[in-house]
């Protein structure tokens, strides 16, 4: 019964950590990276310990993962937000959706 | 015995994963896609050195990893504080 639970944990962090490394490939700005990457990884690496608890029961182990998941569970999202307060002091743009293509010039201006 | 080989497993796809995030931090357009590169990549690592203590049941590797986790944090703390004072000594000019 434990196993399928450490399986069922170790299959949520691949797919998680499989989507943020699409997130970071493939989105066009440092935020949106940001936060595909700072979720991701985090919900990936926190499944991860989570099964590693699991799977060695109440043991040494478990104490000193739980100490570096609480550690993790604080640092990951303050690093993630230490990196976008850098990128927006240093006055990166952040990308915008274009909403229609613009006006033909014989159109004129739309409204 | 067979979640031993699952923890294998799921490390070496987490080795994989770590590379190609690596590709962020060699080609990142701009200074904070490097830090983010780095932010996953220690994440990542921070995974695998887990991983292998469970597999191996050695709990030398948690301390290694909580201090990486640690040193980690410190050291892009650090990063953005060094960048940050340089960009504003730079810009009176």
């Amino acid at each position: 019964m434990i196993e399928v639970l450490v399986y069922l944990f170790l299959v949520l962090a691949a797919v998680f950590n499989l989507m943020g490394l699409v997130g970071i490939l493939l989105f066009p700005d440092p935020y949106t990276r940001l936060q595909a990457s700072s979720t991701c990884s985090t919900t990936a690496v926190i499944s991860v310990f989570i099964a590693v608890m699991l799977e060695a029961g109440f043991s040494a182990i478990t104490g000193k993962v739980l100490v570096i998941t609480l550690f993790f569970f604080v640092s990951s999202p303050v690093g993630a937000h230490i990196i976008a307060r850098y990128a927006w002091n240093t006055g990166i743009v952040p990308w915008r959706k274009l909403r229609k293509p613009a006006p033909r010039p014989e159109e004129g201006p739309h409204d | 015995m067979t979640t031993a080989l699952a923890f294998d497993v799921i490390g070496h796809l987490f080795i994989l994963s770590s590379v190609v995030a690596l590709y962020r931090v060699l080609w990142g357009p701009s200074i904070p896609d490097r830090l983010l590169g780095l932010n996953v990549v220690s994440a990542q690592i921070l995974a695998i050195l887990v991983l292998y203590a469970a597999k191996e049941k050695l709990h030398v590797y948690l301390d290694v990893a909580l201090v990486y986790d640690i040193f980690g944090f410190v050291g892009i703390l650090a990063l953005t504080r060094f960048l940050e004072r340089r960009r504003k000594e730079e810009s009176p000019r």
